[in-house]
């Protein structure tokens, strides 16, 4: 009858079947659809920058596996994400060797140097995009305007020469105006309409204008029970109080809770950046405290810092605190609970 | 989604795994040619055998009487002889003396009966009858029950609960129990409710075993209004919970039906309840009105490998491979466990015999046990899950690390450590496939040394 030796293993004898490779595929599944309208809305420029971000962040993680003779890690698919994420972040007319230039740093310095997956203090995606802000501020904060040939042409500015300035047209003047929707708000206080906002046909980063499509993705991901639903309900909860808070004394610019949400980066930062695993926080409270202070700090700075938006360095600095928080923050012990609904 | 049934937080839901077996009804296995019974139901706490090697024993005949608070009872599962006392192989994998006995062929099924115990008898009366019976906890843990009674007799107990939530994937036994002998277990309950001097008990079952709950309902509405000869007179509930796993813990189930929070390290007595599983409520019940002792248990076997799965009545003692012999065991079989497959032990050999607190034989095929080795493990990428699942509220992800880095004192006194029941849920849901439990246990056994 038994043919074989009986294998020993100790329990649990079962596994719920999820596995790290399965989040990576529905995260990039998510962050789809916002893509696909980038593709639409940005034309061929946005299509080349996500392409050219995954393709250089896979191939940065293997490359450094190979140097430090390990096996490869890409299989994961972290570094698909990784680069989705990161391109998503970049104005559409970048010049794909500053994407190449970022997408190394952020797998390469702000992931692998720290030990790979799971050992990454801040998300790799922002720190690829924060290298870039601080080196190259200009081409960061230049926004091209959506042009009706996007999809057979690109700006001159995409094929930039390595070192070389980039080169923007001045000419397209049909399309969307330049300014984005917060650089707008923040130096003539003007609000752009909240349809547009919300559909995302506004001038911005690549894959960051569809609040809708963002929403959807992440709501997706919610439902799959990939995602931390408290971290972007914190995020977005802190933000719209605190903008009625502050438009309560604040004369000079509307602070419009709507507009707040929809605009710049943080659907995209609150759905899919702040929400990265490695870097939030391990406990349902701890999540909490992460998403409002990351709230708070996108308003202050979107509010009265230097730039017109915050979101990434929010994030960056919620990364930074998240293992804090991990430190202080338990879950409550079983003994001590009590039930409300005790009978 | 808002179901409002008493519940606790937490938990996962593994795939149940009950069709199989679920609706065949419990039958009687046959004797086995050798049944070789260890004198340790618990741990190394040995009964003190009272027959000697040659000599003939029936079926329900006294072989060992307790020797200390936690040995057990032991009678002859069959009439025959008795070959030897020696050591025999145990799922702990080391050798534990054990009664061999050896059938003859004509034995039947009729077991030798004693005095039944009065359901009006004094507490005590009961408890003894309850250790003569060799009764233990037959949900798994084999916890001798007199022992618990014993331990809750100065003490206040206000209601116990019967355990019928069976949780673990692929168990049938304690639904067929309820639904084929609802009659023993009430009866069982009641000699629980005389024994721990109780005014109620709470029998807990799951919601996909709705049957159970009916039989169970109904056979508590044929009794007379007062019960057990209590004052005030018991009352007897049953209450459904929805499905999902560990509830069948003593203390999550405490948790989940009455709201107690039974303290870290502490036992059930301390929030003025004791726990009792439906089986052996059934045993219970059957053996203390007619004065007969524990000879046979109810058990699952079941899964890919075995031929005919089903519920089967087995006496004590049968070795494993006459077990799945019979049942017929496929080429294909890779691993059998004892118990469910959250919890259940792997077994190396096929010649450890049924104890009473085997409460299932699983065999898989390659199929099922591939499913985990070809799990590619990753590092911990800290997604929560495993907070998320833990019914005792510890940080599995954070003991886990404290685990790699083999700082064992951390996490027991940092971290809870010893609250851990090693339920594993934490492995079910870890994304990276990191032995979580695995290594809790791990760290566990270096902290006892």
């Amino acid at each position: 009858m038994l043919k074989r030796t009986l294998q020993l293993r100790t329990s649990p004898h079962l596994h719920s079947g999820t596995s790290v490779e399965a989040i990576m595929f529905h995260v990039a599944l998510a962050t789809l659809p916002a893509c696909a309208f980038a593709v639409y809305h940005f034309g061929l420029a946005a299509l080349l920058v996500l392409s050219v971000s995954v393709i250089t962040c896979v191939l940065t993680e293997h490359v450094v596996c190979h140097c430090r003779r390990q096996p490869t890690t890409v299989a994961d698919g972290a570094a698909i994400v990784t680069g989705l994420l990161y391109g998503m972040t970049l104005p559409p007319s970048l010049p794909l060797w500053m994407v190449v230039l970022g997408a190394i740093v952020a797998v390469g310095v702000g992931k692998m140097l720290f030990g790979g997956l799971g050992a990454n203090p801040f998300n790799p995606a922002l720190v690829g995009r924060a290298f870039l802000q601080t080196a190259f501020p200009l081409a960061m904060t230049t926004w091209s305007s959506t042009a009706s040939d996007r999809f057979t042409s690109v700006s001159r500015s995409t094929f930039t020469w390595p070192l070389m300035r980039p080169d923007y047209d001045p000419s397209s003047t049909d399309g969307i105006s330049g300014a984005t929707a917060l650089g707008l708000w923040k130096s003539e206080g003007t609000l752009l309409p909240l349809p547009d906002l919300f559909w995302g046909t506004v001038p911005g980063c690549v894959g960051e204008t569809s609040a809708a499509l963002l929403l959807l993705g992440g709501l997706y991901l919610i439902a799959r029970g990939m995602m931390s639903w408290r971290i972007p309900l914190a995020i977005l909860t802190t933000v719209a109080v605190g903008s009625l808070l502050v438009d309560q004394f604040e004369s000079e610019r509307r602070f419009d809770p709507l507009t707040m949400w929809f605009s710049g980066g943080l659907m995209l930062g609150a759905m899919f950046m702040a929400t990265d695993m490695v870097g939030s926080p391990l406990t349902g409270w701890g999540c909490v405290l992460y998403g409002v202070g990351i709230g708070a700090l996108v308003l202050i700075i979107r509010g009265w810092g230097g730039m017109p938006e915050g979101v990434m360095y929010a994030i960056l600095l919620g990364n930074a605190v998240s293992p804090l928080i991990d430190r202080y923050i338990h879950p409550r012990l079983f003994e001590t609970r009590q039930r409300s609904a005790a009978r | 989604m808002f179901d409002r049934r008493p519940s606790f937080r937490h938990g996962v839901h593994p795939p149940a795994a009950k069709e199989e077996t679920r609706d065949r009804p419990i039958h009687q296995f046959p004797f086995a040619p050798v049944l070789m019974l260890p004198l340790a139901t618990l741990g190394d706490h040995a009964a003190k055998p009272v027959v000697v090697a040659g000599q003939e024993v029936e079926r329900g005949e006294l072989i060992a009487e307790p020797d200390d608070p936690l040995s057990v009872t032991m009678h002859a599962p069959a009439t025959g002889c008795v070959r030897r006392i020696a050591p025999a192989p145990t799922i702990q994998g080391k050798m534990q003396p054990a009664i061999f006995i050896e059938p003859f062929t004509a034995s039947t099924q009729a077991i030798v009966a004693g005095t039944a115990c009065d359901l009006s008898a004094s507490q005590d009366q009961v408890i003894a009858a309850i250790r003569g019976a060799g009764a233990v906890g037959l949900g798994g843990a084999a916890f001798p029950t007199h022992a618990k009674l014993q331990a809750a007799r100065d003490r206040v107990v206000d209601v116990i609960l019967i355990n019928g939530a069976e949780c673990e994937p692929y168990l049938t036994t304690d639904y067929r129990v309820m639904l084929e002998h609802a009659d023993d277990v009430v009866t069982g309950i009641r000699y629980l409710l005389r024994a721990s001097g109780a005014s109620r008990a709470v029998v807990a079952i799951e919601a996909d075993k709705a049957a159970a709950a009916h039989r169970m309902t109904a056979a508590i509405a044929e009794l007379p209004s007062v019960v057990a000869g209590g004052n005030p007179p018991a009352a007897i509930d049953v209450e459904r919970l929805p499905v999902k796993y560990p509830q069948g813990a003593e203390k999550i189930l405490i948790a989940a039906v009455l709201g107690r929070q039974v303290p870290s390290r502490g036992l059930p007595i301390d929030v003025g309840t004791l726990c009792f599983n439906v089986a052996s409520a059934a045993e219970i019940g059957r053996c203390l009105s007619t004065g007969t002792g524990l000879v046979d248990r109810v058990l699952t076997v079941g899964g890919p490998a075995v031929e005919r799965p089903g519920n089967y009545r087995v006496p004590l003692g049968t070795p494993l491979r006459f077990l799945l012999e019979t049942v017929g065991l496929t080429d294909e079989a890779a691993m059998v466990f004892l118990g469910g497959p959250m919890m259940g032990q792997a077994v190396s050999s096929l010649e450890i015999p049924i104890g009473k607190g085997t409460t299932g034989v699983i065999a898989v095929t390659p199929a099922q046990t591939a499913a985990i080795d070809r799990q590619r493990r990753h590092p911990c990428i800290r997604c929560g899950y495993c907070v998320d699942a833990c019914p005792m509220f510890l940080n599995p992800a954070q003991l886990g690390l404290l685990a790699q880095q083999q700082r064992f004192q951390s996490m027991a006194s940092d971290h809870h450590l010893m609250d851990c029941f090693e339920c594993g849920c934490c492995s079910y849901v870890c994304p990276s496939h990191i032995p979580l439990v695995q290594q809790f246990r791990v760290a566990k056994a270096a902290l006892r040394k």
